[in-house]
């Protein structure tokens, strides 16, 4: 992309400071807003067709329409979770463009008519927190916020809130149980958060990167927007790069974009000119893709057509020498630490797929372990875990299966000396998931 | 006992939330900050300062990996193993540091000054291996890089962290 729309960082690199950030456009598009009804703001996010960059690709003007009328307060929650393994793009906005954040989040506080926002910074952003801190003080210093926002009678004040290490929290309800000061547990839908959110109040929540997209659609138009990526994923995006490539990073750019140019013309091409093998183009969270997928689009449609979903755009590559049961338990001993313990199938269901794949890993496993392992991902899912991450939890396992088999297969009977030791001690462990079961494994 | 800056950044804290207890996880940060970790009698205090009922403020701080409820070292070390670091070598610069500190993953050093730790991604994946030390960031680490920050930690006082 010729020009930077997100990380305008790489652009202006002091774009953090309010000046620079100003001379650049800052701001603009806020005083475009308050120059607008409410609902004329909304439409124009609505008409640029712009899709939440969190995951779940919701339209995000739609999303901003279901508030419902005269019931008030109302509240703007910026999710900064950001905890899905491979994903680094809020980190770098919050770091480096703090004010595009803000001047999102005060945009849509207006377009909804909210007067308090919230910035949900995991845990681990203590410092990434501050930097946002001091622009937002800075920002409210020369009017961006506060009373009477740019002379408007419109008031807004923005905080920032430290979650405290827990992946769920990303999941919108889980997040507002958090941030009232509950367990970050995930709670019943309907109601939705547009009617019933933070403190049973009518609440908008979106991603970072979503939000940094709403100055620029407000100064230059929706149609603008649209002339970016495709027509049913339309504007840039920014994606995540890591794993076995030579040029790790962020890339911003157009929706659709070929995995294959991300990664042999972005990314510097895989490590030691090896060969690929797998693609895990969301983090942990959805089905693996192979090599016979490079030139699937990225964008929205075309990587669920692939059997797959593009997410937040977290793409890991794996080269030729990655050994697929150990990626898969990786993946799983995630989902298990993570496991919020509020419902049986995924709680229990994570604890079985780890304890089954270290079997298999450690060379102990038998044939009937494979089918077993296959018949706990699919009893997950069938018994309908509470939320997604109890889905997201069977993706890795199953596509596994699919397309790598015989990799399973090899692992039986095989008493290899561990390429990648257990550790002695296990992860830091929370309360979540104490549930060491004293029963023997299913069979 | 909160210190008396804390009890002032908590007068602060609760302006931002119209509900008390939305102010359970700073406070908790503030006391873990205060009394080193999570003592009961730490969270006792929690409860009392926002009204809530000493075992909820438990199950909460039980919830969250970064609250701790035994003692830690000065430092906190907390390597990131999950697979995008694994990819790059997390690996090594585990075992380097059990073996430069002489403890396993879990435990805390005879001088009480690091703990160390291993966590899932922490949004540094493109700098991997990457750790983070009382939460402050250290990217694109190799054994040789660990041993400068472990040096450079032992020469400073871990209040400057706070
Ligand atoms: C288990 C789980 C974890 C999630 N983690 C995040 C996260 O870290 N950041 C995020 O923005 N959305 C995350 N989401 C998606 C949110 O629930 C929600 O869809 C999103 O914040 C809405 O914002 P958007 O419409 O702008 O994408 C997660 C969802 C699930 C099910
Ligand atoms: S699916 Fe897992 S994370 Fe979601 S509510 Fe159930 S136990 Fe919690
Ligand atoms: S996997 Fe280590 S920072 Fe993301």
């Amino acid at each position: 992309m010729a020009e930077y729309i997100i990380l305008r960082n790489r652009d202006f690199p002091d774009i953090h400071k309010l000046d620079v950030y100003r001379e650049n456009g800052g701001y603009e598009g806020l005083a475009a807003a308050l120059k607008k009804k409410p609902e004329e703001v909304t439409a124009i996010v609505k008409d640029s067709g712009l899709q939440g960059r969190g995951g779940a690709a919701f339209p995000t003007g739609v999303k901003w329409g279901f508030i419902p009328k005269d019931v008030f307060p109302r509240y703007v929650v910026a999710n900064a979770d950001e905890s899905e393994p491979g994903t680094f793009k809020d980190r770098e906005i919050i770091e480096k463009n703090p004010h595009q954040l803000i001047e999102g989040i005060a945009i849509a506080c207006y377009a909804v008519q909210a007067n308090t926002a919230y910035i949900y910074c995991r845990g681990e952003f203590k410092y990434p927190a501050r930097i946002l801190e001091e622009a937002i003080q800075q920002a409210r210093k020369a009017g961006y916020l506060g009373k009477n926002v740019m002379g408007s009678d419109f008031s807004l004040e923005i905080y920032t809130h430290l979650g405290a290490g827990a992946y769920i929290c990303g999941e919108e309800t889980a997040l507002l149980e958090s941030l009232e000061g509950k367990l970050g547990q995930p709670r019943q839908r309907p109601p939705f958060p547009a009617v019933a959110g933070l403190y049973g109040k009518p609440t908008v929540i979106n991603n970072v990167e979503t939000l940094a997209n709403i100055p620029p659609i407000l100064i230059r138009g929706a149609e603008w927007y649209r002339t970016i990526g495709t027509e049913k994923s339309p504007g840039p995006k920014i994606f995540c790069l890591s794993g076995h490539v030579n040029r790790p990073g962020n890339y911003e750019l157009p929706l659709g974009t070929s995995l294959r140019e991300l990664i042999y013309e972005h990314g510097g091409g895989v490590r030691e000119d090896r060969q690929i093998k797998a693609i895990l183009p969301a983090g942990a969270s959805a089905p693996l893709l192979t090599a016979e997928h490079l030139d699937v689009a990225l964008d929205y449609e075309s990587v669920v057509a692939a059997g797959s979903m593009l997410g937040s755009a977290s793409i890991i590559v794996m080269d030729e020498t990655t050994d697929m049961v150990w990626l898969t338990l990786k993946t799983s001993r995630f989902f298990r630490h993570e496991s919020c313990g509020k419902c049986t199938p995924c709680r229990e269901g994570t604890y079985w797929l780890v304890n089954i794949l270290e079997r298999i890993e450690h060379g102990q496993g038998t044939r009937e372990d494979i089918a077993l392992l296959e018949r706990v991902a699919n009893q997950i899912a069938l018994s309908r875990p509470f939320c997604l991450l109890g889905d997201f939890a069977t993706t890795v396992v199953l596509s596994g299966l699919k397309y790598f088999r015989e990799e399973y297969e090899n692992h039986i009977g095989e008493k290899l000396a561990l390429s990648f030791p257990a550790h002695p001690q296990p992860l830091v462990e929370s309360g979540r998931t104490a549930i060491p079961p004293s029963r023997d494994l299913p069979r | 006992m909160f210190s008396p800056d804390s009890r002032a950044e908590l007068d602060q804290i609760l302006k931002r939330y119209p509900d008390k207890r939305s102010a359970i996880l700073p406070t908790l940060y503030l006391a873990q900050r205060d009394y080193g970790y999570l003592t009961p009698k730490a969270m006792q205090e929690v409860a009392e300062l926002l009204e809530l009922d000493p075992t909820e403020v438990n199950t909460v701080a039980a919830f969250y990996t970064l609250f701790y409820r035994e003692p830690v070292g000065k430092f906190v070390i907390q390597v990131c193993e999950d697979l995008p670091c694994a990819l790059c070598g997390a690996e090594k610069i585990v075992s380097h540091l059990r073996e430069r500190l002489g403890i396993e993953v879990g435990e805390t050093t005879a001088d009480g000054l690091f703990t160390l730790q291993t966590v899932m991604c922490v949004a540094g994946c493109d700098r991997a291996p990457v750790m983070q030390v009382n939460l402050k960031y250290f990217e694109g680490l190799t054994p040789e890089s660990v041993d400068k920050i472990l040096e450079e930690l032992r020469s400073r006082s871990p209040e400057e962290e706070k």
